[in-house]
């Protein structure tokens, strides 16, 4: 029984003489690709252009400073046991006297990695953060030959500091800056 | 006494169990175990003369006893009132109960600073959990937190009075383990404080076990400061032959790192309790600071295996008893040989790196430890 009118029968018949020769068929595909030509193109010549992400696009991590430009993470582990996919690891370390300018609390990651081979941008770190220092930028982890160009450590996803490079910490903020 | 001695009938959220003439109705209830059981902050049936101090433990008596069946005016600390024949007690199962409890948790954590993501308590904090269990969202205290100054009290012991509750647990280890006492509380009311006369040391044998007395994250282990977090560390249960103590620990590892040694919990938080040798009775296995702070290598132990943790700890986490590995057929396939690994983490990733040894480390460790390894 038909469970669509779309169904259609399939023909069985030997090909005429006509249909073997194929030439109505060549005709009727490159009626359309050449109809393409004159259609608006889908694609764009990245990275030149580059399309907009929405708002709520989860890309590669940043790990925050404050106003001061101290170091937020306090190394609290909520992020990495958060991780469905176990990707961030951390090595806490306590602050000495004389670098209060540098980290904001106590405590704070003397190491801090992503593994971006098996991170799936899911998000949840950044919602288990209590200090705000981990978000999510609108930008993706690039492209590297190596594995090893993707695992990415503190130096790596830090903001600059917003006290002396200014210009920098704005541009790494992005559309987050217009948000706030 | 050829009699047998009388036992106590007492119901507890309609749960009636038959005790000792002398049992509290914190004990009682514990017999019964699960959520019957009134959470303790200061209670610790392994102190003598603990509890009574906190008030988490709050129950209702609906029925004094059979004789006299009124009930209690007020709501009673479970911990220190004793059962009577024929008590009805109601935890749970009284809003009354609930609604103190709630009060008592806002009060306890008027001063309690909001920083568990720096401290190594957390995950394995009573206050935590309690809060989460009792407690409200908010707070409605709108003054400064009371602070105190830092105290060092030691190599061993770090102390956090701001964390601090005032439950006396870890005088009463002082007193009750250690040969001479050198901390106490100082003064009064909002300024008392857990303190040694004049920054003394607090090194005398037996002292560690007032980490683990400490329901919260003021009295923490100096040579675990900031290793790790307690949930991402394997606990196992390990043993050797001390003869000073019972020996009997929970090593907290990571990989063969041994990164804390404590004593063994049971379900209530408490130090376990073990039969004496010469089986008169049970004797609580509080250990030595030989065993908790000096004996950091796996090669000091012999492991008995993963501990019991509970599964709704977040200790738990990414630990699977039970777990049967696949076993490994590439080698096997390829004919003896062994895959070619495309990148071995180890040569990348600077955390957990084989030259830091950092259960070696004898504070908390510092930008001095890692520096020599950063490009």
């Amino acid at each position: 029984m038909a469970l669509t009118n779309r169904s259609i029968q399939v023909d069985r018949k030997p090909m005429t003489w006509l249909e073997s020769i194929y030439l109505w068929n060549i005709v009727k595909g490159m009626a359309i690709t050449f109809s393409h030509l004159f259609k608006r193109r889908p694609t764009i010549s990245y990275p030149e252009q580059t399309r907009s992400f929405s708002k709520v696009f989860r890309g590669l991590h940043v790990l925050n400073r404050d106003e001061e430009g101290r170091e937020r993470c306090t190394a609290c582990g909520l992020c990495a046991v958060a991780c469905p996919a176990e990707a961030i690891t951390m090595e806490a370390a306590e602050r000495l006297p004389g670098e209060e300018g540098l980290y904001r609390e106590e405590k704070y990651a003397a190491r801090y990695e992503i593994n971006m081979l098996r991170c799936i941008f899911c998000g949840l770190c950044e919602e288990a953060c209590p200090k705000d220092a981990i978000y999510l930028s609108q930008t993706f982890a690039p492209a590297n030959y190596g594995r090893s160009g993707f695992i990415y450590k503190k130096n790596d996803l830090l903001i600059p500091n917003p006290l002396t490079e200014p210009e920098a910490y704005q541009k790494a903020l992005g559309e987050k800056a217009s948000k706030n | 006494m050829s009699e047998a001695p009388k036992l106590f009938k007492v119901t507890i959220d309609n749960i009636t169990i038959d005790v000792e003439p002398g049992t509290t109705i914190l004990n009682a209830a514990r017999r019964i175990g699960g959520e019957v059981t009134p959470p303790a902050m200061c209670y610790y049936s392994k102190l003598e003369g603990s509890g009574g101090k906190c008030r988490t433990c709050l129950v209702e008596v609906a029925a004094g006893s059979t004789a006299d069946p009124r009930p209690m005016p007020k709501l009673v600390a479970s911990c220190r009132t004793t059962v009577m024949d024929g008590m009805v007690v109601k935890n749970i199962t009284s809003d009354k109960v609930l609604d103190a409890r709630n009060g008592v948790v806002e009060f306890l954590l008027i001063n309690h600073p909001l920083d568990c993501p720096i401290c190594d308590q957390a995950g394995e904090c009573h206050l935590q959990d309690l809060s989460y269990e009792h407690g409200k969202e908010g707070t409605r205290f709108e003054f400064k937190r009371r602070t105190f100054e830092k105290e060092d009290i030691g190599p061993y012991i770090q102390l956090h009075m701001t964390r601090c509750i005032l439950c006396y647990r870890c005088t009463y280890v002082a007193d009750q383990l250690t040969d001479h006492r050198v901390h106490g509380i100082l003064d009064r009311g909002d300024h008392a404080e857990i303190s040694t006369y004049i920054s003394k040391a607090i090194d005398n044998d037996f002292s560690g076990n007032m980490i683990d007395v400490c329901p919260v994250g003021a009295l923490t282990d100096k040579t675990f400061r900031f290793k790790n977090r307690v949930w991402f560390t394997k606990p196992v249960n390990a043993h050797r032959d001390c003869p000073t103590c019972c020996g009997k620990v929970t090593l907290w590892q990571r990989g063969d790192e041994v990164l804390r040694v404590t004593a063994r919990k049971d379900e209530w938080g408490e130090v376990m309790s073990y039969p004496r040798p010469d089986g008169s009775g049970n004797q609580t296995g509080w250990i030595c600071n030989t065993c908790r702070f000096d004996k950091k290598n796996t090669s000091d132990w012999v492991i008995e295996g993963l501990s019991n943790i509970n599964r709704h700890s977040v200790i738990s986490q990414g630990k699977y008893p039970g777990l049967v590995t696949p076993k490994e057929t590439i080698t096997e396939v390829m004919g003896g040989r062994d895959p070619k690994l495309l990148m071995d983490i180890h040569d990348v990733s600077g955390v957990n790196d084989p030259e830091v040894d950092l259960s070696k480390v004898a504070g908390a460790a510092t930008s001095k430890t890692f520096e020599k390894k950063e490009q």
